[in-house]
């Protein structure tokens, strides 16, 4: 039963994080109707950023968390401007090309400048302590990242159903046309919500840096999962994100616990069957790109 | 439908066919030229040789019938480790083990395409990637019959027709890999102009017109996914007997993603951008990452982008191009 509640309160901590990081991609998938294999890489840069600040600069761990979700979005919504917005609407295959190619980029300038080793992000007092959930001791800091996860989904639940931002960004996702011509700024819709996307992503890469270590290859580590997840979870939509990424994570997490040498084989397993049974994924519309 | 493609396809056919003339010799003479410019890199040639396999076969289903896939190592790996097991096993006459690696990738290819088919667009991408992760996890695990991590290394094989050896510096690997790829890049070309061809590009084009014709998508693009698994295994098999060695790369996720990089950088849809894409890029690969690996990473990048920006066809279409504008 300790077993049991273990597994699951890790499960529940992971799910957050690649809910954090993958949120984003969902809805700029969904919004853009954009294959972003970039995503992880922006988590990186925020990583990385972070790493830069407290160890390298000493500072705060909270002026490193804010410091990485701008540098990233500083970094990311030139790049919308200059190089995705000319491949909305295209082939599936060129933008996982040009996204790939962007992500290459990334990765290669990043190890250049901080160089290729492990980038840790040094916790603050507060968040090394243990905490009691009464079942077990978890460490201050997971309890915040599924916290900082609760508080992500319901600020976003809250800025896309009821502020007027969400109406026009619900109406671009509807039909991106029929909302143009209604007088919605689409392309600032789009760059906006990028960077939303990017900055969500980069808060993610640190915070949740315990659980996905911040290493040269981050990017192409973790493509595939946050990919993944947002099939399962169907592009575009939150709930289906949340839903996708704690039965991922608890699938993952169940595996490498009961089944720590068949883990990977286990998980890409249940996601065949998963996609197979929802090829939309679980609360997605169908996303014709 | 059949008259008018008739009288479309007379003046076509021989265009074509001189095209395909061309595109042949371009590759024997690339071949040849570089057996006597290069005669130190023969088994990195081969290596090119075998991956363009590959990436043809990879042309097969995503250029040409339009499925997007970042997972086709797995008909790749499955060629290469029928191959090698087959070799540890005591077959050791080249030509049947290409068959058998041929023939693995045939079996590798339909079971891939039932699963991918039933997916769209990002669907179909994911379904995929944990296809060959779960390809590449399951090698690794199965130890006692692939070697694990460590692979399969130092296959005996017999002489090519009993006469010529596997030597030392590769040659008759190199003629064995050119004749292969000479051979399958004019039957594939063959292939996609014939009326099952047509019939891909049109499920390419416009998926629910050809629904409404009365033939079927899955079935067609399911023949279509174990004639390219056929081809991928070959290059897998060719692989295994060209290097003796079989790697858990052959069947890795990073394999297939560059596999497509190869084709879109190539040009997708003509058979001759995925070899002219092989061929630049792996050379490219090959002669920068030397350097330094991130270096090439930020190369590679921007390589990518400016294809994506600037040459969206590929080579091919640039040199297509410079074509059109001479003749005009």
């Amino acid at each position: 039963m300790v077993l049991f509640f273990n597994i699951l309160s890790d499960a529940f901590v992971y799910g957050m994080v690649l809910f954090i990081i993958s949120v984003g991609l969902s809805l700029a998938m969904g919004l853009m109707k954009v294959v972003n294999l970039a995503h992880g890489a922006f988590a990186m840069i925020g990583g990385y950023i972070a790493s830069y600040i407290t160890q390298d600069q000493g500072m705060s761990y909270t002026l490193a968390v804010a410091a990485a979700v701008v540098g990233a979005i500083i970094i990311a919504v030139p790049m919308e401007r200059l190089l995705y917005r000319r491949i909305y609407g295209t082939s599936e295959l060129t933008q996982v090309l040009m996204t790939i190619g962007i992500t290459f980029v990334i990765i290669g300038v990043a190890n250049f400048i901080f160089g290729p080793t492990l980038k840790t992000i040094p916790l603050p007092d507060e968040l090394r302590q243990r905490v009691d959930l009464g079942f077990r001791t978890m460490s201050s800091n997971r309890v915040f990242i599924a916290f900082c996860g609760a508080a992500v989904a319901a600020g976003l639940w809250y800025v896309i159903e009821k502020t007027d931002f969400g109406i026009k960004l619900r109406a671009a996702v509807e039909n991106e046309k029929i909302a143009g011509s209604l007088g919605i700024k689409t392309s600032v819709i789009f760059s906006v919500s990028f960077a939303l996307a990017t900055g969500l992503a980069a808060f993610g890469g640190v915070i949740g840096a315990e659980l996905l270590p911040i290493e040269p290859y981050y990017a192409l580590t973790y493509m595939v999962m946050l990919l993944v997840v947002v099939c399962v979870g169907g592009a575009g939509s939150i709930g289906g994100a949340l839903a996708a990424c704690l039965i991922l994570g608890t699938v993952d997490t169940v595996a490498r616990y009961l089944l720590p040498s068949y883990g990977a084989f286990f998980f890409y397993f249940a996601v065949i069957i998963i996609v197979l049974m929802f090829p939309n994924g679980l609360f997605g519309r169908k996303l014709n790109v | 439908m059949t008259a008018l493609s008739q009288t479309r396809a007379i003046p076509a056919t021989t265009r074509h066919g001189l095209r395909d003339l061309i595109g042949a010799c371009a590759i024997l003479a690339v071949g040849v030229g570089c057996f006597f410019l290069f005669p130190n890199n023969l088994s990195f040639l081969t290596i090119i040789l075998s991956i363009s396999l590959l990436v043809m076969s990879l042309d097969l289903v995503t250029g040409v019938s339009g499925v997007a896939t970042l997972g086709h190592a797995f008909v790749y790996g499955a060629g290469a480790y029928a191959a090698g097991i087959a070799s540890v096993n005591g077959v050791s006459d080249p030509l049947l083990l290409l068959l058998l690696g041929s023939l693995a990738g045939l079996l590798a290819g339909v079971v891939s395409g039932a699963l991918i088919l039933k997916g769209h667009g990002l669907s179909q991408l994911v379904i995929s990637i944990a296809l060959v992760q779960l390809a590449s996890e399951g090698v690794n695990k199965a130890s006692f019959v692939t070697g694990g991590s460590d692979g399969l290394a130092g296959l005996t094989i017999d002489p090519l027709f009993g006469i010529f050896e596997f030597d030392l510096w590769g040659r008759t690997a190199f003629w064995l890999a050119l004749a292969v790829v000479l051979v399958v890049a004019v039957l594939l070309r063959i292939l996609v102009r014939s009326p099952f061809g047509m019939m891909c590009r049109g499920i390419h084009q416009d998926r629910v017109r050809v629904r409404a014709m009365g033939a079927s998508v899955y079935l067609t693009l399911l023949k279509m996914y174990a004639i390219s698994g056929f081809v991928g295994g070959l290059g897998g098999a060719l692989q295994a007997v060209a290097t003796q060695v079989v790697g858990l790369d052959s069947v890795s996720f990073t394999t297939s993603a560059e596999a497509l990089v190869m084709l879109i950088f190539g040009g997708t849809g003509h058979i001759f951008g995925a070899l002219a894409g092989t061929f630049v890029f792996m050379w490219f690969e090959h002669s920068v990452s030397a350097a330094s690996p991130f270096h090439w990473l930020i190369l590679v990048g921007i390589l990518l982008i400016l294809v994506v920006l600037f040459a969206p066809k590929g080579i091919y279409g640039l040199v297509g191009r410079l074509f059109q504008h001479k003749e005009v």
